[in-house]
């Protein structure tokens, strides 16, 4: 084999402690080189030229270039030894700066040591073996978990670039919370007249599979083929044959047994209901646990006044299979409740503000409820303990955010915002009340926001308290809320008849184990990680696998839908392509000599070995070995350094590779 | 250097405090300090040491642990303000306040004697050190009744174990 060595000074990154041409000189005797250079930027123009006709005049077989770390050029030495016709993976780079010419001073040892490593990379390269790329074949359909907006958006964008969408949501309706919101800052328009077109634009999208009261059970394979298992939970209503026309929820006779989840706690539902009137799918769900034909199997009710038949209580749970190639994970959050927690629990109650007990010290998204016009008051301001219209109005921020104490020690972001809005709307209404709100600090960075909050307080005048609440008790029937003034350095007590909390933005309670599910990491709170915070916001570090909205960290509409499109975006770049290329750099098992003995599928971290069976001349099988599925194999090595009867390689660094470059020091 | 020795005294950090005043808010004698207890660790944030050490609030202080059991920072704030009271007596900064030095040590000798806190023991003391016999007498009775003063001490078992942590640790005052 014919050998050519190539010595890069980098500028004088690498010349200025490794003597370049003695490098070369001495590469030059090494058996089996050839062809021996230096050069000033071998990464340039002209020094990948150098290589090229070298490789061609002399024949050149395989090539070593002492150079930068593998990381920055070893793709473009890669391509330039393919460009004159050598198989890339017989280009090796040996890296005489960062592992040599920047960690050393003395330049007689820099240059030896970087001769020792040239004649350890010229060792391995000459028992390289040509090596072409892996294509996997890219499943061009996309899974979105969650439906709330960010779900909506990025199911929307991958559909009408003319690729097919499942849809999976666990709630019977899609919308999550913005459908639940009044109106939304900065701009006062109301969530659900903007919100509930792109609901029905989902739900009557040709390329989307929506698949309501669902959820992710089981997630195999790898980017561009994953196999997802989706239970699909018992409506006990048939959704072929359901018309949505109300009349089941209608003559319901079990109507005050369970409270709404869509109106927050604030009014009940019946035992046959749909969560709200504009919800998609409009088709009605039973809840079991309430429904009298569940509990004594007296009740029929739903049956006889259905005109299409159906009703089925005999429904069971049905796990879907789909083949998706990649997944949009958009699961949103939950807000931080105030009510005791258990003891072992990480995250604790707010006992100064009563645990939950009074009845008008609410919580922003039932304040939300109250202002909106479908809401339990019709948009009127009515307190919830007796229907009055409260006077004076406290709005407490950072409940749970920013408070180690509780278990948060992050701010939740949109909590300055949406408190200045519903401060507003109140005012908006109940001219002579008076509007309070306890701040630490306002953060109203995004367009038109700090504008927004200014113009609460200037022209709708909420008395803004920098400080926060150490009290909230209940005296003569009104809400003592006790705080400072850290501005004005006095004590300030309030007599209110309402207290709104702006609690914490929280993962949603499944989020630790949908992870687990999917394999992506999470933070310590459960909110699922990207890659790089910055550069690749919307990819979570499993391939395939995208993130957006609330469920990777507290966010607002416009950020939501922003990263949702995003990872729309990322989902459609790989459906550009057919194939998905990879590095060849995988195990391969031996199957002659494999035992069976399975340790390499026990300590591998990507699932990627299978069992394989090997099968007698008659076609039974005889016995079973390891294989390697090259779509989920990352190159790792551990199982080749597990396996006891050494049948696994790690392609491209076998043990005769590694073991040759250590003689060869 | 005061930073220093508070952070040694407390084993916190008074920079972790983010000024939200829930300290303040909660305190139940704040209506008679002059500073606001969020200041007090404001003022040792800025090193401005001469106008926390010379705050009657550090000498109004109850201690009565609201404000440590409420902050969302977990900053024992009583705790800070024993370290501050016992740097002041070091420092030989005057306290304000009539007779409050007083009260202090009748207190503390208590805890040195018995082991905790002898109601008793505290009232005699202080009342022979002030020469005020009169006042608050009015409000003995129904503390008795109550529960609130018992006529014997209730020793620990191990006096002996308190007296050395005394003798160790207490402060020459100036």
């Amino acid at each position: 084999m014919k050998v050519g060595v190539f010595i890069c000074h980098c500028g004088e990154n690498i010349g200025r402690t490794v003597d370049c041409p003695k490098v070369a000189e001495a590469a030059g005797k090494l058996p089996g080189v050839v062809h021996s250079v230096d050069y000033k930027y071998m990464c340039s123009d002209p020094g990948q030229n150098l290589i090229k006709q070298a490789i061609k005049e002399k024949e050149l077989d395989a090539v070593v270039v002492g150079s930068c770390s593998p990381h920055m050029h070893e793709k473009t030495f890669r391509k330039a030894v393919e460009g004159a016709g050598i198989n890339p993976f017989l280009c090796e780079i040996a890296n005489i700066r960062e592992h040599c010419s920047w960690v050393h001073e003395n330049k007689d040892e820099g240059t030896d040591k970087s001769i020792d490593l040239i004649r350890y990379a010229v060792e391995k390269v000459k028992r390289n073996e040509p090596l072409t790329t892996i294509r996997v074949p890219i499943t061009k359909r996309a899974m979105v978990i969650g439906g709330g907006i960010s779900g909506i958006q990025a199911s929307l964008d991958i559909a009408n670039a003319g690729y097919e969408v499942v849809l999976v949501e666990k709630e019977p309706s899609i919308g999550g919370h913005m459908s639940q919101l009044s109106e939304t800052f900065p701009t006062l328009d109301c969530s659900q007249c903007i919100l509930t077109p792109r609901m029905v634009e989902v739900y009557q999208h040709p390329k989307i599979k929506l698949m309501s009261f669902s959820e992710v059970e089981k997630v195999e394979g790898f980017i561009g083929n994953f196999k997802v298992t989706v239970r699909k939970k018992a409506r006990f209503v048939d959704d072929e044959k359901c018309t949505g026309c109300g009349d089941c929820i209608q003559n319901c006779p079990i109507k005050k047994k369970a409270l709404s989840e869509f109106d927050e706690n604030l009014t009940t539902r019946t035992a046959i209901y749909v969560p709200f009137p504009q919800a998609v799918p409009n088709i009605p769900v039973i809840d079991s646990e309430i429904c009298t034909y569940f509990k004594n199997g007296k009740c029929s009710m739903c049956v006889k006044v259905c005109g299409r038949g159906a009703i089925d209580f005999e429904q069971k749970d049905k796990l879907i299979e789909e083949e998706v190639g990649a997944i949009i994970v958009a699961t949103g959050f939950k807000l931080y409740s105030i009510e005791k927690k258990p003891e072992d629990s990480p995250i604790k109650g707010y006992g100064e503000y009563g645990y939950g007990k009074y009845k008008d010290v609410i919580d922003g998204l039932q304040f939300e409820r109250i202002a909106s016009a479908s809401g339990p008051t019709e948009g009127e301001f009515l307190r919830p303990s007796d229907n009055t219209v409260p006077k004076k109005i406290v709005f407490i921020q950072c409940v749970g955010s920013r408070d180690e104490a509780k278990g948060f020690s992050y701010c939740s972001k949109i909590c300055c915002m949406y408190t200045a809005k519903h401060a507003m709307l109140y005012k908006h209404k109940v001219h002579d009340g008076e509007a309070y709100v306890f701040y630490m600090d306002i953060r109203a960075g995004g367009k038109m926001y700090e504008e927004f909050v200014r113009r609460a307080i200037e022209e709708d005048d909420v008395k803004y308290i920098r400080g926060r609440v150490s009290k909230i008790y209940e005296e003569n029937g009104k809400y003592m809320v006790k705080g400072e003034d850290t501005i004005a350095g006095v004590p300030v007590t309030i007599d209110a008849d309402m207290v709104v909390l702006a609690t914490a933005m929280i993962p949603q309670p499944e989020s630790k184990k949908l992870a687990q599910t999917i394999g992506i990491p999470y933070d310590s709170y459960g909110f699922f990680n990207e890659v790089h915070p910055k550069l690749r916001p919307v990819e979570s570090s499993t391939g395939g696998v995208f993130l957006a909205g609330a469920c990777q960290s507290p966010r607002d509409i416009p950020e939501s839908v922003s990263m949702a499109s995003a990872a729309a975006s990322k989902a459609l770049v790989l459906f550009g392509s057919d194939f998905l290329e990879r590095e060849p750099i995988v195990a391969k098992v031996n199957e002659n000599i494999c035992a069976g003995c399975f340790y390499c599928k026990k300590v591998c971290p990507y699932n990627a070995i299978e069992i394989k069976e090997i099968p007698s001349k008659n076609g039974k099988p005889v016995r079973v070995v390891a294989y390697v599925n090259e779509g989920l194999c990352q190159g790792c090595g551990t199982c080749n350094a597990t396996c006891p009867s050494k049948s696994v390689e790690l392609t491209g660094y076998t043990d005769a590779q590694i073991f040759a470059e250590i003689s060869a020091i | 250097m005061i930073t220093e020795e508070i952070i040694r005294n407390t084993s916190q950090n008074p920079n972790i405090c983010y000024q939200c005043g829930k300290c303040s808010a909660g305190c139940p004698i704040r209506n008679y300090m002059d500073d606001s207890p969020n200041k007090i660790i404001r003022y040792i944030q800025l090193g401005l040491y001469e106008k926390a050490l010379n705050s009657d609030t550090i000498w109004l202080c109850a201690g009565c642990l609201t404000c440590s059991t409420r902050c969302p920072k977990e900053f024992d704030l009583a705790k800070f303000m024993d370290a501050l009271r016992e740097i002041a007596l070091k420092e030989g900064i005057k306290v304000k306040e009539k007779n409050l030095l007083k009260f202090h040590k009748a207190f503390l000798n208590q805890i040195k004697k018995h082991g905790r806190a002898y109601e008793l023991g505290l009232v005699r003391e202080y009342k022979l050190a002030t020469g005020d016999m009169m006042s608050d007498v009015d409000v003995a009775p129904a503390m008795f009744m109550k529960g609130k003063i018992g006529i014997l001490p209730h020793n620990i078992k191990d006096r002996k174990g308190m007296k050395d942590i005394f003798e160790k640790t207490e402060v020459k005052i100036k």
